[in-house]
């Protein structure tokens, strides 16, 4: 009877996904209501972790709920305890959730809502869901280790070296790339640097009340920062209306990246508690408390997709990335279909909390298809957005101009209307001087999330509230992952260099740890700076490499994954983990070979070096560059980012070719060889 | 082999009949413990509780204790950790 039951509340599931999907893909020329794009990602989220899910939970990766896991075997009370699926399905996502499932599905809106939710969908359902619940269920079956660790022990020694590399490069261009996003939003807007910068003050302040006022009162310090953080949102509308305020707070990007970099440095050697672990609270609340506020948003506001289902900028010659749909598009949207980044969380803290493994599926592939609800979201608000305001806030300057009547003009003419006097009225409406190329994704998606939220709450009035409140949200996270991620990469740096230079190992070293900093500050600082001035407006060029990057390091996962199955003599199912693992090993070195060679300067690095060194070579000065030497340091640039183009697509191959000779030899080997702890069940 | 600490499988959850305020007092625990867990603050009655049944005799971190080193430990003081993505 029951079974009846459920077989009949699928079918229905079934078939209400089937329309909405029928609805979003074959609905053209005029506008669609976001429900249905939303009601057909719920259906297709459901049964794929009803069925899809249990299907690998079952066959592939035989969960066996009697198998202790490590939070069982090594509870300590600390970093292994035995915890509430709930509760840990909420660390999860939260640690998962971040401004890369935000902003990749803006900028894959200029080629129309239709190919970046279908990739969101399927992406998210074969590839990033799957990653992430096997190399939980994989470190989870092997004391809670890490993903280098894990690669070290079951494809050798130099794949883990490597590996360790690819995540050390990968983690540099977040970190530019995340920069360059914060910049790009607070560039010229005194009301949005006033309040990004109202946030350190607070988040100390949070840091002293909860190290020595009231230590560990997580809720009252959260409080506290959270009505002096609405506070300064309130008090930033004053600065920007105030001739001197404003004046003191406006930046050029140049300047704001020079101040980040700082910024970067200072932040990660203060102590913790300061800095870094208050705005975590903060930042984390708000993500969390924002997602759920933009889903109930989309529901009462129920807006309409004004973007069309395809664009033609599926050509390649869109304004905001350049190049076709394959290999672009799957680059672009990374997190939220599938990101490798991921598999670092997933074999972290995750799989030390796990009380049971038949909970895996639940956090593993559960909390992924939750991030993918959070791209669709974001790629929601980005297409119900006007279209022509949409590409006059990300197309770059050299594109559209630098007036409203110029950029109108121009986008009018690619077939979406927009009038000088709609651009004006946008800007004026979330309180900003000017909306023009504003690229980045955090601005489009604060004006779309300002639409949705001002809809919902406060309606005109409270808009411009809402937009700063939105870039107030994605820069306190970013500033967040900058400061911890900046230490991270300090630690790898140590761990890579101590394997030559053991001295430099050392953490309790003041010298080898300043030293360390610098260069991951440098890293990531050089890019940014590089992006700030790049002739096509810089997420154009950063934003592929970080796509490329971030989907490298799944594929690595996923070979990792695959190499597993062929090691437990599994082979019937590898195709779970090869095919997700070839996509991508065919989109990343796709597009990191367009990269390099493409013939178009937008595109290929290495034209674009030519084109700007050839003007140079006649002594020409073209723009954005003001002289000659900036012309030098475009080229240079562009050789520097081909180079990385290069690399990440050498690390591929060479992850690729070490787990080929590990299928190879698990296929030789009569029995399984997957280095598994081993434990009593019971 | 490490020592097993407690019986497996786990007992199941005691559910006897609860009442509305219950229920509610329940759903706010998890809620807070999941809102703590977010930002890298495990349940201390948990850590408590199990110092004294498998540590008997042992210290115990006060609860200011224990939230210093798990802000520590989330922060990599002494040692990278990957606690978020981008």
């Amino acid at each position: 009877m029951t079974d009846a039951k459920s077989m009949l509340g699928w079918m229905a599931v079934a078939i209400l996904g089937a329309i909405s999907l029928g609805i979003v893909a074959l609905s053209r020329g005029e506008t669609i209501n976001a429900v249905w794009l939303v009601s057909a990602a719920i259906c297709v989220y459901l049964i794929a972790y009803r069925f899809y899910g249990q299907f690998i939970a079952r066959r592939v990766v035989q969960i066996d709920p009697k198998r202790p896991t490590p939070a069982m075997r090594h509870n300590d009370g600390l970093d292994y305890c035995p915890t509430d699926r709930n509760v840990l399905f909420g660390h999860h996502f939260a640690a998962i959730a971040g401004a890369g499932p935000l902003v990749g599905p803006v900028l894959a809106a200029q080629m129309g809502y239709l190919p970046g939710t279908l990739w969101l969908l399927a992406g998210v359902v074969f590839a990033g869901a799957v990653q992430d619940f096997i190399i939980l269920w994989a470190s989870t079956r092997r004391d809670g280790r890490s993903l280098g660790d894990m690669i070290r022990g079951e494809m050798g020694k130099t794949a883990g070296t490597v590996a360790m590399i690819g995540i050390l490069m990968i983690m540099i261009i977040l970190l530019a790339v995340l920069a360059l996003v914060v910049v790009k939003a607070l560039a010229h807007s005194p009301w949005g640097t006033f309040t990004v910068f109202a946030t350190i003050p607070i988040a100390m302040l949070m840091g002293v009340y909860g190290r020595f006022i009231r230590p560990g009162y997580i809720a009252e310090m959260s409080v506290i920062g959270f009505v002096l953080l609405m506070a300064s949102i309130f008090f930033g509308q004053t600065v920007a209306q105030d001739p001197t305020l404003s004046a003191m707070f406006t930046f050029s990007g140049e300047q704001l990246s020079l101040m980040l970099i700082a910024y970067g440095f200072i932040a990660s050697v203060l102590p913790v508690w300061f800095l870094l672990a208050p705005r975590d609270y903060l930042s984390t609340f708000l993500k969390i408390g924002t997602i759920f506020g933009l889903a109930l948003g989309i529901l009462v506001v129920q807006p309409e997709i004004k973007m069309p289902a395809v664009t033609r900028f599926i050509d390649g010659s869109g304004p905001v990335f350049t190049g076709t749909l394959f290999p672009f598009l799957f680059i672009t949207i990374a997190c939220g279909a599938v990101s490798g980044f991921h598999a670092l969380v997933s074999s972290g803290t995750t799989p030390k909390m796990l009380d049971n493994e038949a909970n895996a599926p639940f956090i593993g592939y559960g909390a992924m298809l939750m991030e993918s609800f959070v791209a669709i979201m974001a790629l929601v608000a980005a297409t119900a957005l006007e279209p022509g305001i949409y590409f006059a806030m990300n197309s770059p300057a050299a594109i559209i101009g630098t007036t409203a009547a110029d950029a109108a003009a121009k986008i009018s003419s690619w077939g979406f209307m927009v009038t000088p006097e709609m651009l004006e009225q946008a800007a004026k409406d979330v309180g900003e001087g000017t909306i023009l190329s504003r690229t980045g994704g955090a601005p489009t998606l604060a004006v779309g999330m300002a639409e949705i939220l001002s809809g919902a709450i406060g309606g005109k009035a409270l808009m411009a509230f809402w937009y700063h409140f939105a870039i107030l949200f994605e820069a306190l996270f970013i500033l967040t992952t900058i400061d911890a991620g900046t230490r991270v990469a300090r630690f790898m740096i140590q761990d890579l260099v101590g394997m030559f230079a053991p001295a430099f190992k050392n953490t309790k070293s003041w010298g080898a740890n300043i030293a360390a900093t610098t260069l991951a500050v440098a890293g990531w600082g050089y890019f940014l700076y590089e992006g700030v001035v790049d002739p096509l407006g810089g997420i154009n060029t950063l934003w592929p490499l970080f796509g490329i990057a971030n989907q490298m390091l799944a594929c690595i996962a996923l070979i990792l994954c695959t190499v597993i199955l062929f090691k437990l003599k599994r082979e019937r199912y590898a195709w779970v983990t090869g095919l997700p693992m070839a996509w991508l090993a065919i989109c990343t070195l796709t597009a990191g070979w367009q990269k390099l060679f493409h013939e178009d300067p937008k595109i290929g690095f290495l034209a674009q070096a030519q084109k700007y060194g050839d003007a140079l070579a006649k002594g020409e000065v073209l723009a954005p560059a003001k002289d000659i030497g900036q012309m030098g340091r475009i080229v240079f640039n562009n050789y520097i980012d081909a180079t990385m183009s290069a690399i990440f697509m050498a690390l591929v191959i060479a992850m690729l070719a070490f787990g080929f000779m590990a299928i190879r030899a698990a296929l030789a080997s009569p029995t399984a060889t997957a280095r598994e702890t081993l434990v009593a069940a019971e | 082999m490490a020592v097993r600490h407690q019986a497996w499988p786990p007992e199941p959850a005691q559910a006897p009949a609860q009442s509305a305020g219950e229920k509610v007092r329940a759903l706010f625990k998890s809620v807070t413990s999941t809102a703590r867990l977010m930002v890298g603050v495990p349940d201390y009655e948990a850590y408590v509780h199990h110092r004294q049944q498998m540590h008997p005799g042992e210290p115990v971190m006060s609860y200011e204790e224990f939230f210093k080193e798990r802000q520590n430990s989330r922060y990599g003081v002494n040692g990278g950790k990957i606690s978020r993505c981008c």
